[in-house]
């Protein structure tokens, strides 16, 4: 059975490697033998990851900071079981004012999770860094008017909060655990 | 960017404090980007090709070619499916508005943008699992519409 489970992984593992592969290679083709697609294709990946990369690193710093300097009881005092009707606040706020969208949400949320900040407080976070950004929020308000941002956020964040609760009651009853 | 610099001073900050801790963080910033690098460029593999097969031009073309609800479920996908930063999707949605499409179809699409991730999913899956990240984004999707519903019924789009 284990066996298998490997043998299984290890397929998978050469399948990505292939798929990656013919994509780098069409993209050089491209490029050598002037494709249009293929360099639009390129340029694409090439602008995206410049830009997570402007990004990322210091996002990751950040964390790694976090990891060290926080203390467990903190996070579990204010994210935790303990932590009620706050830990919700805390994580509306948190996702309200950091920068980078759910590529930056993802590793913090698994930070604090280590930590032992619960999960629906965790999936809160997540939900809230898709919708509430600040700066995301202006850019909004700006090109379709404040009343449509302001209906979104009433109506979006209990529906984030109340959804993370269930989610978080399930996922406990199967014994669930996030990985890191 | 004001990122660069809180990074930077917060690092020099926790150096003078404590070297051995610092260096532990940045082992642990390292570990993390590591472990997340392969379905990292999975994700961006399909960045590329999802930005090159729909074009802003596009974009309008679907949202804007069947009858009010057609144009509210062609929205939702094509905002699931794809993905920009605000900085691109917002002045797109400004358009959008400028060339009459109403703000439910818009709110369709720009929230399904904001909240649902094909894309990012390799990359979620790695931190949540399969299924979680499956469960996750389908909710996201259901109060996305909820809440595009909402602001049609808001703006007097659709009535009861």
């Amino acid at each position: 059975m284990k066996e298998r489970k490997k043998n299984k992984k290890n397929i998978n593992r050469n399948l990505y490697f292939i798929i990656i592969l013919i994509y780098f290679v069409f993209i050089a083709y491209s490029y050598f033998f002037g494709i249009p697609s293929g360099i639009e294709i390129g340029n694409n990946l090439i602008s995206f990851l410049l830009y997570m990369m402007k990004i990322l690193p210091c996002a990751f710093i950040l964390i790694g900071l976090f990891e060290v300097w926080v203390s467990r009881e903190r996070v579990e005092k204010h994210l935790g079981h303990k932590g009620g009707l706050r830990g919700y606040v805390w994580a509306i706020i948190l996702a309200g004012t950091m920068g980078g969208g759910l590529l930056v949400a993802l590793p913090v949320s698994s930070a604090l999770y280590k930590k032992g900040a619960r999960l629906s407080v965790i999936f809160t976070f997540v939900g809230a860094s898709a919708i509430v950004r600040i700066p995301m929020t202006l850019f909004e308000a700006s090109f379709l008017g404040i009343e449509f941002t302001a209906i979104r956020w009433l109506a979006s964040i209990p529906l984030i909060v109340i959804s993370s609760i269930f989610l978080e009651k399930y996922l406990i009853k199967k014994n669930y655990s996030m990985k890191s | 960017m004001w990122v660069f610099y809180v990074t930077g001073i917060l690092l020099l900050l926790s150096f003078f404090a404590d070297k051995k801790k610092t260096k532990k963080a940045l082992l642990i910033a390292y570990k993390r980007f590591i472990f997340i690098s392969p379905s990292f460029l999975i994700m961006l593999i399909f960045v590329s090709i999802i930005l090159f097969l729909f074009p802003q031009e596009k974009i309008i073309m679907y949202l804007n070619f069947g009858n009010h609800t057609v144009n509210v479920i062609m929205a939702a996908l094509v905002g699931s499916i794809t993905i920009m930063p605000g900085f691109v999707a917002f002045p797109l949605a400004g358009i959008l508005k400028n060339s009459g499409i109403s703000f439910m179809i818009i709110a369709s699409f720009t929230i399904t943008l904001m909240m649902v991730g094909t894309i990012t999913f390799p990359v979620e899956a790695s931190y949540f699992g399969k299924k979680v990240t499956l469960i996750r984004n389908i909710i996201s999707f259901i109060i996305a519409i909820i809440v595009a519903l909402l602001i049609g019924l808001y703006f007097g789009e659709i009535i009861i």
